[in-house]
C-alpha cells in the first residue's frame, strides 16, 4: 500500500493530530534531555552556564522542530526525501571545498544562529532517501543486483565525503545505518554475507601481511591502527582518556558519588566531559543505578520506535522509523562502548545528552519524522 | 507504486520479521552494555575508587621551621624571619610583558633574576607561581599590594628565611644556610623529600652544616586535592611537622663582638675559653664577612672581593688555621722535662746566644744570650737555648706525647667547619709521612714550637686552660639543645705533678708581671685579675746564616706575608684561673708587642663581663682602650635602636 491508498479519512486532521502524537516517545525524549541538562549543570560545577542553558534553549527549539515536522503529513516528507538527500550531499561537498579554505578540518557551515554540520544532517537524509527508494522500488526487484547497487552508491557517496573530513565515526554510522535499512527492506541475506566475508577477508589480509614483504600498509599506519584498537598502548595519549574514563565509571560504584561530587570530572581528569565523555560523569555521580537508568530510557525509545514501525503498515514510514532508530541506537551504543573501553575513541556524542547544537536539532527533526509517521499512519 | 494486497502482506511480514530481529539485536547490545557497566561499577568498583583517589590526592610537604641559635645569654644569633617574595602566575597575568613593565616602574627588578624567571615561566604550566624577586623588604611589598589592581597575576608571598642579626661576628662559627643544590643532593644517598622543595635552605658551612639534622626538624605534610593539570583545589588535611631544635651556644655575643672589633682588620684570630667548664666564650676569626649575603645569594663582585682579600675573610682561622706555636709551646717542652725529672725548677742552663747541635748552630732570639737561665727566667724572657738543651735531654717522642696530652695534634670535636688537627711531630710520623729519619735539629726546632710543630688558636687556648687547671679541659660550643644542658667540658685531673704545674704557672705569671717579662707591657693592673701568659713569635721564613751575619732584617721592613706571626696565650686570674685566651695575629710581628696587648684587652673584657674600668689597664694604653670602648658603646646603642625600631 502506498500513501495514495491511505484511508485518509481515518487519519487525524488539524490540531487533533496533537492527540495522536507518540506521547510516550515524546516523554522519553524529554527525560533524556532532562538528564542531559542535569549533567551539563553538574560538569559546569553547578552552573547553568556555559552549557546547560544553551542546551535547554536548543532542546526547546528541537521540540518545536519535532512538532512542526510531525504536523506535516508523512507523504510530504517522503516526497522531500530525495531533495533533502541531494541537499545534504551538496552541503558535504560545500564543506569539503569551502571549509578547507577556512581552517583545517572544518566540518560546519555557519548559519548565523547556529553552526550546521552537514554530516549530522546526512545521517537522517540518507535514511529517508533509502526508505523512499524502497517505498518506490517494486518488491520483487529488491534483491536484483542493479537495484542493490543503487542504494550502495547512495550510501557510499556521503560516506566517502564524510570520511574525507575526516570523521570516521560518522562515516561508520552512515555505513551501518544504511546497511540496516537495506536489510530491513528485505535485500537478500547473501549480499550481506558476501560483503561481510569480503570485509573480514580484507581485514585479515591487512593484518596477516604485516611484517611480510607484501605488506599492504605502511608501518606508521599499522601503528595508528594499533593505537586505535588498543588505546592502552598509548598511555599518555588516547589511552590516558580511556583509563581516566574507566576510573571515573568504576569509582561510581552502585549508587555513585553523589550529584556534583564526581572527582574525576570535577577535577578535569575526564576529557571532553561535556560532550563525548558526559556519560562517564553520569556514571560516576549516579553510579550503576544512574547509568542503567539512562540505558533503559534509550532502550525504551528504541522499543517505542520498533512498535511504531511495525504498526505503520506504510513502507516508507516503517523503514524511516527503523532507520532513525538504528541511527539513534548507533549513537549511544558507540558512545557508551567507547567510554567503557569496549570500542576505540571515535567522536560520537551521547544523543540528546552531550552538549552540541547540530546533533540535537537533527535528532529532534528525525524524531519529527518518526512522529509524523506515527500520526499519519493508516488506522 | 500500486501493489497488490498479497504482495503487500508478504512484504510486511518479512519487514516486521527483520524489524524484530534488528530491534532484538539492539536490545541485546544494550543488555551487553549494562553487563559491562556492572563489571566496571560493581565488580571492580573498589579498585577504581582507589585509582580515583590516587588521581585526586597529592601529598605536599610543609617545610619545618629551622631551629634558632642563641648565645649563652639568650641573644639571638640565627633566626627565621618572614621573607617576602614577589611571584607571578602567568595565566592570571594575561600580558606578562606589560605587567612586568608596570612592576619595574614600582620596584627595582634585577635583570638577571628576571631573565631566569622568564625562562622558568616558559617551561612550567601557566598556573604555577614563578618567583620574580626574592628577599624583598616590606617597602617593596606594600608598593605591590597597593597597586594590585594594575598588576594582575602578581602576588606577594611570605616564606621563612634565615637571618643572622649579629652579622659578621658569628660568620665563622655559625656559618650560613643556602638553597639545596644538586651537588648537595648528589652527596646524600637517600635525601629526605623535604630537601627537594625548591629553595629549601640547608646549612652550608659551620654549625649550620654540622648540626643540620638537628636544626632542620621534620617536615610536615598536607594532603591536597589536585585537578588533572596538577593545580591545587583545596587542602584536605595536614599533619604539622616538627620544628628544628633550638641551640644555645656557650658563646657570649657581647664578648664575641668585642673581640671581633679588637682584632679589627688584622688577619687574626682569638679564642676565649672558660677554664672551669670548657665553654668557649668567644671564638673569632678576623676579618669576617656578613653571612646574610650568602643566604640571599652573594653577588659575583662581593664574592670575589672576599676571595681576593689577602687577609682571607672566608677562612675560619681560629679552628682551621694552623701555625707554628712558637715560644708559646715552651710550656709543653718544659713540662715534658719536668715530668721526666730531667731538670728541676731551679736547675740552670747557660745561654751564650746559641746552641751547637750536631754541627749546626741554633740561635736564641737574643743574639747576646741570656747567661744562666732557670725555668722561670726561661719562660719570662723566652730563652730559646734553655729549651734546645731541655729537648736534647728529653727527646722528641716525650715532647710530642706531652703536646698531644695538651691537645696539640688532636682534633677537638667542635661542630664547626674544617676543625684542624694540627701536628705534634715525632720520629714515627716523619718516617711515615716524609720517609726520612728524624734529625736532632728537628727536635731543637720543635722544642720552641717551630719546624713541623703546628697548632690552631683553639688548640693553644685548650693547652693554656689545661696548664692553668691541671684538668683535661675540653672545649664546648653547644650549651644546650632545646633546653637540655649538654655535658660540661671541665675534664678530669691530668695525672701531672702539681708542683711542676705550679712552677710553670709561676713562670707564666712572671712573663706579664715581672718587669723583665716579655709581656710586662701588657699586664693587668687590677690585683684580683692578675694574668699569666706566654708570648710567641713564629717565623714563617728561614733566616739564612748570611742574613744572621749581616743582621736579621726587622719585621717592619719585610713584606707583610713574610713577617712573623705574633702569638700570645694567657689565663687569669692567676690564683683561680677563670679564662684562657689565645691570640694569633698572622704576620703581626712580635708576640709581646702585637699579640699580648690584644689578648690582655680581651681577657679584661671577659673577666669584667662588661666594659672594664680604665684603671685595669697600664697607663700608656688607656687612651687607645677608651677610644675603642666609646666606639663600641656607640655601635651597641645604634644596634639596640635598630632592633627596637624593628620590633
Amino acid at each position: 500500500m502506498s500513501y495514495l491508498e491511505y484511508a485518509v479519512k481515518s487519519a487525524p486532521t488539524g490540531f487533533r493530530k496533537v492527540l495522536y502524537l507518540n506521547w510516550p516517545l515524546t516523554l522519553l525524549l524529554m527525560s533524556v534531555a532532562g538528564v542531559g541538562v542535569l549533567m551539563l549543570y553538574s560538569v559546569a560545577g553547578g552552573s547553568f552556564t556555559p552549557w546547560a542553558e544553551p542546551q535547554i534553549k536548543r532542546f526547546v527549539l528541537g521540540l518545536a522542530v519535532m512538532f512542526s515536522i510531525a504536523m506535516v503529513p508523512i507523504w510530504f516528507w517522503r516526497n522531500m526525501a530525495a531533495v533533502a538527500y541531494g541537499l545534504s550531499v551538496l552541503l558535504l561537498f560545500a564543506v569539503e571545498f569551502f571549509g578547507s579554505i577556512g581552517m583545517g578540518a572544518q566540518r560546519w557551515i555557519d548559519l548565523g544562529f547556529m553552526r550546521l554540520q552537514p554530516s549530522e544532517l546526512t545521517k537522517i537524509t540518507l535514511v529517508m532517501m533509502l526508505a523512499a527508494y524502497y517505498d518506490w522500488l517494486p518488491a520483487q526487484k529488491t534483491s536484483r543486483l542493479f537495484w542493490v547497487l543503487v542504494p550502495v552508491v547512495l550510501i557510499l557517496l556521503p560516506t566517502f565525503l564524510v570520511l574525507k573530513q575526516p570523521d570516521l565515526g560518522t562515516a561508520l554510522l552512515l555505513l551501518i545505518a544504511g546497511a540496516g535499512v537495506m536489510f530491513l527492506a528485505g535485500v537478500h541475506w547473501g549480499y550481506f554475507a558476501f560483503v561481510l566475508a569480503i570485509s573480514i577477508g580484507l581485514v585479515t589480509a591487512v593484518f596477516e601481511s604485516r611484517g611480510t614483504p607484501w605488506q599492504l600498509l605502511k608501518d606508521y599506519q599499522y601503528r595508528r591502527i594499533d593505537t586505535f584498537l588498543d588505546p592502552g598502548s598509548d598511555p599518555l595519549g588516547a589511552g590516558y582518556h580511556i583509563t581516566q574514563s574507566k576510573i571515573a565509571l568504576g569509582s561510581g560504584g552502585w549508587a555513585g558519588r553523589g550529584f556534583m561530587q564526581g572527582t574525576q570530572s570535577r577535577l578535569n581528569f575526564l576529557p571532553e566531559k561535556h560532550t563525548d565523555f558526559i556519560f562517564t560523569t553520569l556514571a560516576e555521580e549516579f553510579g550503576f543505578i544512574g547509568g542503567v537508568s539512562l540505558l533503559t530510557l534509550y532502550a525504551l525509545i528504541i522499543v517505542f520506535c520498533i512498535a511504531s514501525a511495525i504498526s505503520e503498515r506504510d513502507r516508507f514510514s516503517s523503514l524511516a522509523t527503523m532507520g532513525i532508530a538504528i541511527t539513534f541506537f548507533l549513537f549511544f551504543a558507540v558512545n557508551m562502548s567507547m567510554v567503557m573501553g569496549l570500542a576505540p575513541v571515535v567522536g560520537v556524542p551521547l544523543p540528546m545528552v552531550s552538549y552540541g547544537g547540530s546533533a540535537m536539532l537533527v535528532l529532534m527533526a528525525a524524531f519529527g519524522i518518526v512522529q509524523s509517521a506515527h500520526v499519519h499512519r493508516p488506522r | 507504486m500500486r501493489r497488490n494486497p498479497r504482495e503487500l502482506s508478504l512484504l510486511q511480514r518479512s519487514t516486521s520479521r527483520r524489524t524484530l530481529l534488528v530491534g532484538g539485536l539492539q536490545l541485546a547490545f544494550a543488555g551487553g552494555l549494562a553487563l559491562r557497566m556492572r563489571y566496571l561499577q560493581i565488580d571492580q568498583a573498589d579498585q577504581f575508587r582507589l585509582l580515583a583517589e590516587e588521581n585526586r590526592i597529592n601529598i605536599r610537604l610543609i617545610p619545618p621551621a629551622r631551629g634558632k641559635i642563641f648565645d649563652r645569654n639568650g641573644n639571638v644569633l640565627a633566626q627565621n624571619s618572614p621573607s617576602y617574595r614577589i611571584v607571578i602566575v602567568r595565566e592570571d597575568a594575561g600580558d606578562v610583558d606589560q605587567v612586568l613593565q608596570h612592576l619595574s616602574e614600582l620596584i627595582p627588578l634585577d635583570q638577571e633574576e628576571l631573565d631566569r624567571a622568564l625562562t622558568e615561566m616558559r617551561r612550567s604550566p601557566p598556573f604555577l607561581p614563578v618567583t620574580l624577586a626574592d628577599q624583598r623588604g616590606w617597602d617593596d611589598i606594600s608598593k605591590v599590594a597597593v597597586n594590585a589592581p594594575a598588576l594582575p597575576g602578581i602576588t606577594p608571598e611570605v616564606g621563612l628565611t634565615r637571618i643572622y642579626p649579629r652579622g659578621a661576628d658569628f660568620a665563622h662559627v655559625i656559618g650560613y644556610v643556602g638553597p639545596v643544590s644538586d651537588y648537595d643532593l648528589s652527596k646524600l644517598e637517600d635525601p629526605e623529600p623535604v630537601l627537594r622543595i625548591p629553595r629549601f635552605q640547608i646549612g652550608k658551612v659551620g654549625l649550620e652544616a654540622k648540626r643540620e639534622e638537628m636544626l632542620r626538624g621534620k617536615a610536615g605534610a598536607k594532603r591536597v586535592e589536585v585537578n588533572a593539570t596538577g593545580r591545587v583545589m583545596r587542602e584536605l588535611d595536614r599533619r604539622e611537622g616538627q620544628p628544628g631544635a633550638d641551640l644555645q651556644l656557650t658563646l657570649d655575643a657581647e664578648l664575641q663582638n668585642y673581640v671581633q672589633a679588637r682584632l679589627g682588620s688584622e688577619s687574626a684570630s682569638a679564642v676565649v675559653l672558660d677554664c672551669e667548664t670548657g665553654d668557649l666564650r668567644a671564638i673569632v676569626s678576623a676579618p669576617s664577612f656578613d653571612p646574610n649575603l650568602f643566604v640571599r645569594g652573594i653577588s659575583v663582585a662581593d664574592y670575589s672581593k672576599l676571595t681576593e682579600d689577602p687577609h682571607r675573610p672566608l677562612s675560619s682561622k681560629s679552628v682551621q688555621g694552623v701555625y707554628p706555636p712558637g715560644s708559646t709551646f715552651k710550656v709543653i717542652t718544659a713540662l715534658a722535662a719536668l715530668e721526666e725529672g730531667i731538670i728541676g725548677p731551679t736547675d740552670t742552663v747557660y745561654c751564650p746566644g746559641y746552641l751547637e747541635v750536631s754541627g749546626r748552630r741554633f740561635h736564641c732570639w737574643r743574639r747576646g744570650g741570656h747567661g744562666h737561665v732557670d725555668l722561670e727566667t726561661s719562660l719570662k724572657q723566652s730563652c730559646d737555648v734553655y729549651y734546645y738543651d731541655l729537648a736534647m735531654k728529653v727527646g722528641i717522642d716525650k715532647i710530642s706525647a706531652m703536646a698531644q696530652r695538651f691537645g696539640i695534634g688532636v682534633r677537638h670535636d667542635l661542630p664547626m667547619s674544617a676543625v684542624a688537627r694540627g701536628l705534634a711531630p715525632n720520629r714515627d710520623w716523619k718516617q711515615r709521612v716524609h720517609g726520612q729519619e728524624w734529625l736532632i735539629g728537628d727536635t731543637a726546632n720543635a722544642s720552641i714550637g717551630q719546624g713541623y710543630m703546628l697548632a690552631s688558636p683553639l688548640q693553644l687556648s685548650v693547652m693554656t686552660a689545661r696548664v692553668a687547671t691541671g684538668r683535661s679541659v675540653t672545649p664546648r660550643l653547644i650549651k644546650s639543645i632545646d633546653g637540655i644542658e649538654q655535658p660540661s667540658g671541665a675534664g678530669e685531673a691530668m695525672e701531672l705533678n702539681p708542683v711542676n704545674l705550679r712552677m710553670l704557672r709561676k713562670g707564666m705569671y712572671a712573663v706579664s708581671n715581672d718587669r723583665r717579662g716579655t709581656a710586662y707591657g701588657s699586664r693587668i693592673i687590677e690585683d684580683a685579675f692578675r694574668m699569666a701568659g706566654k708570648t710567641g713569635t713564629s717565623q714563617v721564613r728561614n733566616i739564612t746564616a748570611a742574613e744572621r751575619a749581616s743582621g736579621v732584617v726587622r719585621n717592619e721592613d719585610l713584606p707583610w706575608e713574610r713577617r712573623d706571626h705574633a702569638l700570645f696565650v694567657c689565663f687569669a686570674p692567676y690564683d683561680k684561673p677563670k679564662y684562657a685566651v689565645s691570640v694569633v695575629i698572622e704576620h703581626g710581628g712580635g708576640g709581646s708587642s702585637v699579640a699580648a696587648p690584644v689578648a690582655r684587652d680581651i681577657m679584661l673584657q671577659a673577666l669584667y663581663g662588661d666594659t672594664p674600668p680604665l684603671t685595669a689597664y697600664p697607663a700608656k694604653d688607656r687612651s687607645r682602650v677608651k677610644e675603642l670602648q666609646d666606639r663600641l658603646r656607640r655601635e651597641r646603642l645604634r644596634r639596640d635602636e635598630e632592633e627596637s625600631g624593628r620590633a
